[in-house]
């Protein structure tokens, strides 16, 4: 093997590895993007709703020993449940909202179910069973893990549900409307406070997904939701906040820039990498790569 | 200052000549200097959220660049202890004058994104830049704060030390509140809109006072560093400023007091908790401090929901009210009542 | 020249692909009431924000006592001299009455952010002076008995007087009123007028936007009135209600 080849391998490896992590930060940044689209808020529990799927799902598969598929449902309930609730109980009942309280429910929120997985799941990291194989499976010298494959496999399958939902579905469309204007969907019929729950059940659902699908590999613990949501947040800030599609691409974007930087810079500030990032497109470009700034000014912060 | 907070002033004077007579055992006296070095960050941190309208979720970030050069020039370098927290704060200046300009620019949840992301990217520094911050096992033979060549040694002296800075700097506070720039920074707060077309240049207020709060907390970085005399990036992680964060809102966002009895009030709660925990033994609830996290963060949410102004206003509403119907009371039992 | 303070020279101002203001050339006579008129959409907010820095213009000039006004930001278009209020009112809400017109005393007072929280003492005799000023405000708009009241508390009328006052602290030569009698009852709407008189005697420019109608004939000098972001027509106030454009943009032909 010569040296360009092993250039390429290692190309290859790192590409893998950015695909899979920036699949699971598009993924958190969708979250982000549903809440934020329906009330404006940004949601600081978002990482929490990862963490509580991943952790979920470790216990209903190795201690109950349930199969995936099943425990992936149960999961993905528990999780969309627990959105559902904290809508209900601590964004609903909030009549006069400034952005410095609600940024302080949500992070009392994280907290909460911070501490919750603490006292439930304990401080370590926890260990679970791959979807299937894990073999890692060669591809032009370059290795891959099944479970890399499923993680690429789901986005997609997100993504394209994401579409056909908002799109040709009545009550994806009634969301899309609540979003671009709240008081003429009111007028229009549209039940807006059932949307801004419908977005918490759907945006803690997909962190779920996330969280289920990326703990076999990275074995979840119950202080990972900080930094997910941070770096989530990177790739919807990155994507243009509020457009789901910008945020795929921001977000794998983002994993891959990590994967090459931790690769060729230093691992040791591999997740400093995503933050610079972060902190760069939001003062030089707050409003994401795909957006216009002229739109941004309009949007209230 | 005046009235009320004049009031105020004296009595915490009074409490903190007082408290080391009625604490002596170690322990409380350690945790209530660990308080007041959440006062003084919180004090800083009150001015830009409360006052100015500026969220930032990373004040921990400026902490721990105060302690650090502290604990570098000092115990590497063998720097004044004084010498080493001024240059701590001038660092801090510059860093915040950089970050305050850009960042200042963005509002409500992209600025609490950056500073957060921010914090999270100078406790990442400290735990990796192994040469300079030595890494997780961090800095230690730090040495104490000397006043006028006499080393604060004891605890009781190093109380007295860190509670008069923290009255300082309320008496700082205070000054600025009720001056022209306290004046413009609240009117930055009610609009800013206003306050441009009445000649208050926004960008500029803004930063300044950025600028201050993260001295405040440099400072208390500096103090906590000759205090423990070792220092490690645990408690600079992005936790710790969301804490302060909290704390302000606790108390109170819109007051000094109330930023204060914030810090006071979480400060002390794992105490408490760990207090309390003996009678709920007895009780037969099994209580344990992994469940401070959950408990805090359900105060958080309940005060956020229920007390939106936090519990300083709380308090003072409650006792208008009592006060008011003492009154009432008072005036029909004499037959005063029309 | 002539004695005209604010000139504005072919401004234009579009928003993406819409044209807010399309060559409008203004000249505003020093020491008189001017008002801007127009239908809703017009763009008289649109100018008051270009004059007071608020936005750019995407061409043209605006002309500041003889000096050209240019890439300035809001609070220095204050500095040279411009005042104004704000369509919905915008007051400091949790301020008292008598902090928010102390605000507008800021560019009187020079105590910086070092010197407020250490030196206190030593800005005695400036505060002081702030104080006092800021009274005479007060009673110049018959507003004492509020000094003390939260301003959120104050009734809309009492806000609109408190916001002007507040601008008049600042010791402006030109004064923008954006709408000050909208909202106003009848009798507040009269009182308003006599304020507006006054505040002429002053000797301030006075430019106002405003959509009561009986109040702008009543206490103008000259009127402009727009249309689509251009000058249909100006002049006294008798010239104005005769001018066939201006009865047909208002009755829409």
């Amino acid at each position: 093997m010569n040296y360009t080849d092993s250039t390429l391998i290692d190309v290859l490896q790192f590409l893998f590895m950015g695909i899979q992590r920036g699949s699971i930060y598009a993924m958190v940044a969708m979250g982000f993007n549903m809440i934020y689209n329906s009330t404006g808020i940004i949601n600081f529990a978002q990482g929490e709703f990862v963490v509580l799927g991943g952790l979920m799902m470790v216990t209903l598969t190795m201690a109950f020993n349930l199969s995936i598929v099943f425990a992936f449902i149960l999961t993905v309930l528990f999780v969309i449940i627990t959105g559902i609730l904290m809508e209900r109980l601590t964004i609903n009942p909030v009549k006069q909202p400034t952005v410095i309280r609600l940024i302080i429910i949500t992070i009392a929120v994280s907290i909460i179910i911070k501490g919750a997985a603490m006292c439930f799941w304990g401080k370590g990291s926890h260990y679970m069973r791959h979807f299937s194989s894990t073999e890692p499976l060669d591809f032009y010298g370059a290795t891959i893990l099944p479970q890399t494959l499923w993680i690429f496999a789901i986005l997609f399958f997100l993504v394209v549900a994401y579409v056909i939902f908002f799109n040709y579905t009545m009550t994806g469309k009634c969301m899309r409307a609540c979003a671009i204007n709240r008081d003429a969907a009111r007028l229009a019929g549209i039940n807006d406070r059932k949307m801004v729950m419908l977005s918490f059940a759907l945006s803690a659902g997909i962190g779920a997904i996330a969280g289920i699908i990326i703990t076999p590999i990275i074995q979840m613990d119950y202080a990972r939701g900080a930094m997910l949501g941070l770096k989530g947040f990177g790739a919807a800030v990155l994507g243009g906040l509020g457009n789901s599609m910008g945020a795929v691409v921001a977000g794998v974007l983002l994993g891959v820039l990590e994967a090459f930087g931790a690769g060729y810079i230093s691992s040791h500030y591999m997740d400093a990498i995503a933050l610079v990032i972060l902190l760069f497109v939001l003062f030089i470009r707050p409003s994401g790569i795909f957006g216009s700034s002229e739109a941004m000014r309009l949007k209230e912060f | 200052m005046k009235g009320k907070n004049s009031a105020g002033f004296l009595a915490l004077i009074i409490s903190i000549i007082s408290i080391p007579f009625m604490v002596t055992n170690d322990y409380y006296l350690g945790v209530l200097i660990f308080t007041a070095f959440n006062c003084l960050a919180c004090i800083g941190l009150c001015l830009l959220m409360g006052y100015a309208g500026q969220i930032s979720i990373g004040h921990g970030a400026f902490i721990a660049i105060g302690a650090y050069t502290s604990g570098i020039l000092t115990a590497k370098f063998a720097w004044s202890p004084w010498l080493a927290m001024l240059c701590g704060v001038l660092i801090v200046i510059v860093i915040a004058f950089c970050l305050g300009i850009p960042a200042l620019r963005l509002k409500g949840h992209y600025l609490a994104m950056a500073t957060l992301g921010f914090a999270s990217i100078v406790h990442i520094v400290a735990v990796a830049a192994v040469d300079l911050t030595g890494g997780p096992s961090g800095i230690v033979n730090i040495p104490r704060l000397d006043l006028f060549g006499y080393v604060l040694s004891s605890d009781k002296q190093y109380f007295y030390f860190s509670w008069s800075v923290v009255a300082l700097s309320i008496y700082i506070a205070f000054n600025l509140i009720n001056s022209r720039v306290g004046r413009g920074l609240q009117a930055i707060h009610g609009s800013e809109d206003a306050a441009s077309s009445l000649g208050i240049n926004i960008t500029s207020y803004k930063v300044q006072v950025f600028i201050l709060s993260a001295v405040f907390a440099s400072i208390s970085g500096s103090l906590y560093a000759y205090y423990m005399n070792y220092i490690d990036p645990g408690p600079f992680d992005v936790m710790h400023s969301v804490l302060l964060v909290t704390m302000v809102a606790v108390g109170g966002l819109h007051n000094i007091w109330g930023a204060l009895i914030g810090a006071i009030f979480l400060s002390l709660l794992p105490e408490f908790l760990s207090f309390l925990s003996d009678y709920l033994q007895v009780l037969g609830i099994e209580y344990q401090p992994d469940y401070d996290t959950l408990v805090y963060g359900g105060i958080l949410l309940i005060i956020m929901l229920f007390l939106p102004e936090g519990i300083f206003n709380g308090l003072s509403s409650i006792i208008q009210f009592i006060r008011s119907s003492f009154r009432k009371f008072s005036g029909r039992a004499a037959g005063r009542v029309e | 020249m002539s004695n005209s303070i604010l000139e504005l020279e072919v401004l234009c101002k579009n928003f993406g692909g819409v044209v807010a203001v399309s060559n409008l050339s203004l000249r505003i006579e020093k020491g008189f009431i001017t008002s801007l008129i127009g239908p809703n959409g017009a763009g008289k907010t649109t100018i008051f924000n270009l004059v007071t820095g608020f936005l750019e213009p995407t061409s043209g000039h605006i002309r500041f006592s003889g000096r050209i006004v240019k890439h300035m930001k809001p609070h220095t278009i204050a500095s040279i001299g411009i005042g104004r209020t704000f369509q919905n009112v915008q007051i400091f809400p949790k301020m008292s009455v008598l902090e928010n017109i102390m605000v507008g005393r800021h560019l009187r007072s020079r105590a910086g952010i070092l010197s407020s929280s250490v030196l206190p003492p030593f800005l005695r005799k400036e505060e002081k002076l702030i104080r006092a000023e800021a009274e005479k405000q007060l009673h110049f708009l018959d507003l004492s008995e509020f000094a003390r009241v939260p301003a959120g508390s104050l009734p809309l009328g009492n806000q609109r007087m408190l916001e002007i006052a507040r601008a008049l602290a600042l010791e402006p030569k030109l004064l923008l009123l954006d709408e000050p009698a909208s909202g106003l009852n009848a009798r507040e709407t009269i009182a308003m007028g006599e304020l507006i008189e006054k505040i002429k005697q002053m000797n301030i420019t006075v430019l106002l936007v405003e959509h009561d109608m009986e109040l702008v004939m009543d206490i103008s000098d000259y009127v402009a009135v727009i249309n689509f972001g251009k000058l249909i027509a100006e002049g006294p106030p008798v010239e104005i209600q005769e001018n066939k454009d201006v009865i047909a943009a208002y009755l829409g032909e």
